[in-house]
């Protein structure tokens, strides 16, 4: 897991010309696509901007609206309770695939089994479910409804709704999470778990004594990764419950997008994109502080 | 966000695998069995929707509502898909619980099949040049730029998009399939990072030999790095292929017609257009298989290859 070291010094002359070649495509397109639009996207934040005329720079206005508008700490609330339980679910799932398939079986096939959701896009694994989960016709609810329980509109009731996305989204995205803490575990050398075994430990101990311990700072890593990615949550809710039943699934990238593409409001959505970056760069300054302090673990 | 995978080794490196990890082989066990029933299951929850996505794409949609519980095909029939493709007319389509206005999956599969391709294409050669500049060319300030454009996997791709589709609306290229490619076209800082990574690992003798022989640096880019590299630009081409194949909130700012649609905009257009009577279901699903069939089919060519890569890189 260590970053090589850049090539030696050779004592000869340097390569600038070919190199600003080499380096001139991607240079540019981290630039106009990267650089500019982060650096404008702070800037748009402090504007009223409908797209048709030019921004004028209004100054804290826009944040001034977000921390007085109900519906943006509303957006916040559900996403954090999509995150809770999406990142839940989905870490101790994809923890107990991996550790299954790491003390089971070494076959590849299983483990392309379990990446098959992850090449769905999200529209796709937000439609299949929207199908199988359907109050009167999916499979889902007639077998509820055989086991002699009342159905649930999963999709269009306002308790349920946030659970159900975040348990779809655990569906698509759990393969690849288990797949990324199973190459963590290949990293624990199995003398470990042979010492373990002569000492009589079982499975369960070598779990929580072994494997656990080991694996701390893999976890801190994909824990923060996932973490980041599921606060991004916008496509599932837009093709299943268009941020309804009464605002219950309006997520705050959906509240940006229609504030900026359903009221033209391009300053407003900027404030609160500058909003959910600055959580998100929280979240990943958490992750150097966890990688760093979990690093001693394994040489 | 980025897939995270490992760079393969190159293969004259030397580096020694970690010791791959002995099942435990032991005979039958009231725990072996649960965790083996535990692992049958999570098959089941993964692959049974496929079926069943299946099964209600070759029904009718009266048969859906008839009995929506049997686990075979209702009616068996391809009308589903003829749907889906446009090969409807419109009366038919309504006749059998569709839509009237016809979408034209096959344009919207070339549609998503441009994009992609264009994106991966550029995006992964583009970033090949930079990491062989990153990692084996000489020039002031090398590892400053670096830095910077390391810096960049910090800022969330979605944090771009609003002012991106300003700048695009700005190129006057909002609705072309041009404007949905080209934010992505040059580079990602993770392709970089991923591919300097592994320049970095392919011996310098290689390249000395190449350099007597009298080949250039160009030269030696195209005929010897390149080649060396093939495994982790084809792993990497995939995960990007599949990652823009799938994308949608960037595809539904800036398409907005027909003619730059891609796949995923056009099935969540498919599912609003519901019918008053219904979901067209048999439709919905047809056309939900076609767009992920394509994604399916290239895994299950280089499965085997990524399923073994997805690791870590080194990024901290």
């Amino acid at each position: 897991m260590t970053i090589a070291s850049s090539s030696p010094p050779v004592r000869r002359r340097g390569d600038g010309a070919l190199a600003a070649v080499f380096i001139a495509p991607a240079m540019l397109g981290f630039l106009v696509f990267l650089l500019w639009p982060t650096l404008r996207g702070v800037y748009l934040s402090f504007t009223r901007f409908n797209l048709l005329t030019p921004a004028e720079w209004v100054g804290l206005d826009n944040y001034v609206r977000m921390v007085n508008d109900p519906i943006f700490w509303d957006s916040l609330t559900v996403t954090v309770e999509y995150v809770l339980i999406n990142i839940g679910v989905q870490t101790t799932a994809a923890l107990a695939i991996a550790v299954l398939l790491q003390r089971l079986t070494q076959s590849s096939l299983l483990r392309g089994i379990v990446l098959t959701p992850y090449l769905m896009s999200n529209v796709v694994a937000g439609l299949v479910w929207l199908w199988i989960l359907d109050t009167q016709l999916g499979i889902g609810n007639e077998i509820i409804s055989a086991l002699g329980f009342d159905r649930i509109p999963f999709l269009a009731d306002e308790t349920w709704a946030i659970p159900t996305i975040a348990l779809i989204n655990v569906w698509r995205h759990v393969g690849y999470t288990a797949l990324l803490i199973f190459a963590g575990l290949q990293a624990i050398p199995n003398d470990m778990y042979e010492a373990a075994k002569v000492d009589g430990a079982s499975e369960w101990r070598m779990f929580w004594r072994v494997t656990m311990p080991l694996l701390r700072p893999v976890l801190a890593v994909v824990l923060i990764m996932t973490v980041i990615g599921s606060f991004q949550v916008f496509d599932t809710v837009a093709v299943t419950t268009a941020g309804g039943p009464a605002n219950a699934t309006n997520v705050l990238q959906y509240y940006i997008y229609g504030s900026a593409f359903g009221r033209f409001q391009f300053g407003y959505a900027s404030a609160m994109s500058v909003a959910l970056l600055v959580v998100l760069s929280a979240i990943t300054v958490l992750q150097y502080r966890l990688t760093r302090a979990g690093q001693s673990d394994l040489g | 966000m980025a897939a995270v995978t490992t760079p393969t080794t190159p293969p004259t490196s030397t580096t020694t695998a970690p010791s791959a990890v002995r099942p435990v082989r032991r005979g039958f066990s009231f725990g072996r069995a649960a965790a083996w029933t535990a692992l049958g299951l999570i098959v089941l929850i993964t692959l049974l929707p496929f079926y069943w996505i299946l099964r209600t794409a070759l029904s009718t949609n009266a048969g859906l509502n008839a009995d929506p519980a049997d686990p075979l095909p209702v009616d068996l029939t391809g009308s589903g898909f003829e749907r889906a493709l446009g090969l409807q007319s419109a009366d038919e389509a309504i006749a059998q619980g569709g839509a009237g206005g016809g979408l034209d999956f096959w344009r919207y599969l070339l549609n998503s099949v441009i994009v992609s391709t264009l994106i991966t294409g550029c995006q992964i050669f583009f970033s090949a040049m930079a990491a062989y500049a990153f990692a084996r060319l000489r020039w002031r300030g090398r590892d400053k730029v670096f830095g910077l454009f390391l810096a960049g996997l910090m800022v969330p791709t979605i944090f771009t998009l609003l002012p991106n589709f300003v700048l695009i609306k700005q190129l006057h290229l909002v609705d072309s399939l041009l404007g949905i490619a080209l934010p992505s076209l040059f580079m990602t800082p993770f392709a970089i990072f991923f591919l300097r990574q592994f320049f970095l690992n392919i011996p310098h003798e290689v390249e000395e030999a190449a350099l007597l022989d009298g080949a250039g640096k160009v030269r030696i880019f195209f005929r010897v790095i390149l080649p060396m590299a093939v495994t982790p630009v084809l792993t990497l081409s995939v995960l990007t292929y599949i990652t823009s194949w799938n994308d949608y909130f960037w595809p539904l700012m800036v398409s907005y017609s027909d003619g730059s649609r891609v796949l995923t905009v056009a099935l969540a257009i498919f599912r609003a257009q519901t019918p008053a009577t219904g979901v067209d279901w048999s439709g919905l699903t047809a056309a939900t298989l076609i767009a992920a069939l394509p994604m399916l089919v290239l895994f299950a060519c280089f499965a085997r290859r990524i399923v073994s890569s997805i690791g870590f890189t080194g990024i901290k």
